[in-house]
């Protein structure tokens, strides 16, 4: 388990640092259609960028805003929205991952295949930043020892 | 068993260096990938997908099932990491 550890330079840096990353890691992946980036990219930004507060700060601390419990369902939900997508351009009457059959209020099917792109973006971001926070959170909470606490 | 083992993994290497000699060159126009599947995507990519990145409509739209592929292999892991290594109160 991380404790927190007393060091004013390493929580001031974080503390400045972190909303940043965040922003930077969003614009990831919502810019992926333009520049390089995307989903995945996005998604590992955005989990360092928690890692950065649960070293910085202690897991204890830092248990309000991240948990495993939380960490599970936004995994999940993430790719609940990337197969979810394909399932609704299934239902639509597409194939499935169509994303031209979208129920978009949008003009023209390159622009709904577009945002079809976009939501799966952000179902793999959701998807990738849980997984990296809880792998990195299982391995720090696990300990040697006899204790199995 | 090891001399066996090493000879396995030469007698692999080899066969995979040899095989190495029927593959197209590198950025060869003339190879079946740059005669088909790349120039379709370079052409049809804007008319299609509205995405000036090639790099990410490939992967999200013309790719999309070894995407989901990918995110579902990433979310194994991690499911696997935490049965493995969550402790078990909550």
């Amino acid at each position: 388990m991380i404790v927190q550890y007393e060091n004013v330079i390493i929580k001031t840096i974080s503390r400045i640092l972190i909303p940043f990353i965040q922003i930077y890691a969003l614009y990831v992946i919502m810019h992926g259609h333009y520049s390089p980036g995307g989903g995945f990219q996005g998604g590992v930004i955005l989990g360092a960028s928690f890692i950065l507060l649960v070293m910085a700060f202690g897991a204890e601390a830092s248990q309000k805003r991240i948990s495993l419990k939380k960490l599970t369902v936004l995994a999940s939900l993430g790719l609940l929205i990337y197969s979810g997508i394909g399932l609704v351009a299934l239902l639509w009457g597409g194939n499935y991952l169509d994303y031209g059959n979208l129920p978009l209020p949008l003009a023209t099917v390159p622009e709904i295949r577009a945002m079809g792109i976009l939501g799966i973006e952000i179902g793999v971001g959701i998807g990738v930043m849980a997984i990296m926070i809880s792998i990195f959170l299982a391995i720090t909470s696990f300990e040697t020892g006899g204790e199995n606490a | 068993m090891k001399i066996f083992v090493l000879l396995v993994v030469l007698l692999t290497g080899g066969l995979l260096l040899a095989g190495m000699e029927e593959m197209p060159g590198w950025g060869d126009p003339s190879s079946p990938p740059s005669m088909h599947v790349s120039p379709r995507y370079i052409e049809k990519t804007m008319e299609e997908t509205a995405t000036p990145n090639m790099v990410t409509s490939v992967l999200a739209d013309y790719r999309g099932y070894d995407t989901l592929g990918e995110t579902t292999v990433i979310f194994a892991a991690g499911v696997a990491c935490l049965l493995l290594l969550r402790k078990d109160d909550p």
